[in-house]
């Protein structure tokens, strides 16, 4: 079943859509005149790593800074397991880790300065805080790199750094917005399996923005993004199924009437 | 809403507010002594001035005896204020700089997606910044002692209130021009338009009378000048005394500057929004 239909179903039943750890109704966004988004409604159910489809323009990084309220949401609602973003950010900004598109770690200091600078931001005190920056960087396989300032690290270290750093307040929904962009395929996939890992072990619930194909795979929940609009949702092979498509690769091309990236 | 009632809604309690400002501080005082040329050049600037600027103007510009002076005073003791005060201007817009530089490099947004309040983070930023002010300006009034410019010692005390407060004031100026600066590149534009005329168009240099008889006009001038205000604050309060009419006019604009720099920055109403802006 569509994500948008299944929603609209709940919200006249009247049940709550409790399953969700994130949901996006009816958003729309414009910047003067021109429409970012419209109409969008999604949904980022526990435990589940969905990847949010599109190619660059689509309005993923709108949708983003929505979900984590760098802009006012004006049209529509996004909830954080139940906290609305524009009326309870506090509560919503808690639940939610966050790993933007730009890079975004202080480039003068060293990484677990940055952390420490994380973690006092979501009011963690000081000794916790160094804790988890250990074991966070522990995780990722930086441990040895702590001390270092950040300018020194490359493209896919920081990137696990930001990882690390978005999953210090231990929130419940990861959204990523192009992680992977700008690295090479080494990286790539060892960020992708890391965050894969953290929806498996942890129950994470992960929204992956990404204009690549083959960072999404059968089991996926996917959100076909193009020029504002949703286009489809659902699991993968129920979007494949729906447009008769073969594959992942086919249903977006006849989705979109576009060639996202990818390997064959 | 009361402080409470917010607390209670984000669900922090004090401590964790505290912890939040404590770490605001920490890395604004960590990027000020990692970013060498900054911290060298803030130590600098103002000896530049005391050391040559006033050496050169002593002959030149007799001051006479006004308050909050008992005696003639030389030159080096009369700008000393004002280069006080300058050093806060330039702090507060160096920050303003940083916080255009951090919307551009992105990592303004991960002190904007912090769950605390927003008022909350940027204020905390803003006293950040004051306290690295201070810091400054006691390093220049240490080698302006050296230097042979010696203010009353109570004055070392009396004059910390008021810097808190001309620093807040001028680092929340510098808050709200950071939400309307688009780009890096326009800082050239603030050093011309705001650092320079705030900073020659004040009492910082030389006393308003003496303006008053050269040009009625830039006295008008330095008569709104906010920072004439900020500069006559701290002087005053380094002689022990308060001038009232500064401490209205300080505290007033402070609190202009830090609602006008705070509405800028809230996602419902400000500027950010609209334009598309903050990165990405």
């Amino acid at each position: 079943m569509n994500v948008a239909a299944d929603l609209a179903m709940r919200a006249a039943s009247g049940v709550p859509a409790k399953a969700d750890a994130l949901s996006v109704h009816n958003v729309s966004h414009s910047y003067g005149s021109r429409q970012a988004l419209r109409d969008v409604s999604l949904s980022v159910p526990s435990s589940r790593f969905t990847a949010l489809l599109g190619l660059n323009g689509a309005g993923k990084t709108t949708l983003f800074s929505l979900i984590t309220r760098l802009y006012d949401t004006r049209h529509g609602s996004i909830e954080v397991l139940g906290h609305p973003v524009s009326r309870e950010p506090g509560h919503a900004l808690r639940l939610l880790g966050v790993v933007f598109q730009a890079r975004t770690l202080d480039l003068d200091i060293s990484v677990m300065e940055n952390l420490l600078y994380h973690a006092a931001l979501h009011g963690i005190g000081s000794r916790e805080a160094r804790r988890r920056s250990h074991a966070a960087l522990e995780e990722v396989g930086l441990a040895d790199r702590a001390r270092d300032a950040v300018r020194n690290l490359s493209g896919g270290q920081m990137r696990r750094v930001e990882i690390a750093r978005a999953l210090l307040h231990q929130p419940r929904v990861l959204v990523l917005d192009e992680p992977t962009v700008g690295l090479d395929v080494a990286s790539r996939s060892a960020i992708l399996r890391h965050v894969r890992k953290l929806v498996e072990e942890r129950g994470v619930a992960v929204l992956w923005a990404t204009h690549l194909l083959d960072e999404v795979v059968d089991g996926d929940a996917v959100v076909v993004l193009h020029r504002g609009k949703v286009l489809a949702a659902g699991d993968v092979s129920e979007v494949v199924a729906s447009v008769g498509a073969e594959d992942m690769r086919g249903a977006f091309i006849a989705l979109t009437g576009t060639v996202a990236e990818g390997p064959e | 809403m009361s402080a409470t009632q917010l607390m209670k809604r984000d669900g922090f309690g004090l401590l964790q507010y505290l912890i939040c400002l404590r770490g605001i501080a920490w890395r604004e005082a960590l990027r000020f002594v990692h970013q060498r040329e900054r911290f060298v050049s803030a130590l600098v600037r103002p000896l530049v001035w005391l050391f040559i600027f006033a050496a050169g103007f002593r002959q030149i510009l007799g001051v006479s005896i006004i308050p909050p002076y008992d005696t003639y005073v030389l030159y080096e003791v009369y700008v000393t204020p004002g280069l006080m005060a300058m050093i806060q201007l330039f702090n507060g817009m160096q920050s303003s700089l940083s916080m255009v530089y951090d919307r551009e490099m992105g990592n303004m947004r991960m002190l904007l997606v912090s769950p605390f309040p927003r008022w909350y983070l940027l204020t905390s930023k803003l006293l950040a910044s004051t306290v690295v002010s201070i810091l400054q300006v006691y390093a220049y009034l240490f080698v302006a002692w050296l230097w042979g410019v010696e203010p009353p010692a109570w004055g070392y005390v009396s004059v910390l209130p008021a810097l808190a407060l001309s620093g807040m004031m001028l680092g929340s100026l510098g808050m709200l021009l950071s939400s309307a600066i688009r780009q890096l590149e326009n800082f050239a534009g603030v050093m011309n338009f705001v650092i320079f005329p705030m900073f020659f168009a004040s009492s910082a240099l030389y006393p308003l009378w003496l303006v008053q008889q050269s040009s009625p006009v830039v006295y008008t001038i330095c008569w709104l000048n906010p920072f004439t205000y900020a500069v006559e604050l701290i002087r005053f309060a380094l002689y022990n005394e308060v001038d009232w009419i500064s401490l209205g006019v300080v505290t007033a604009m402070t609190v202009v500057f830090t609602v006008g720099a705070i509405i800028a920055y809230d996602p419902a109403r400000g500027l950010i929004a609209r334009r598309g802006g903050g990165g990405g």
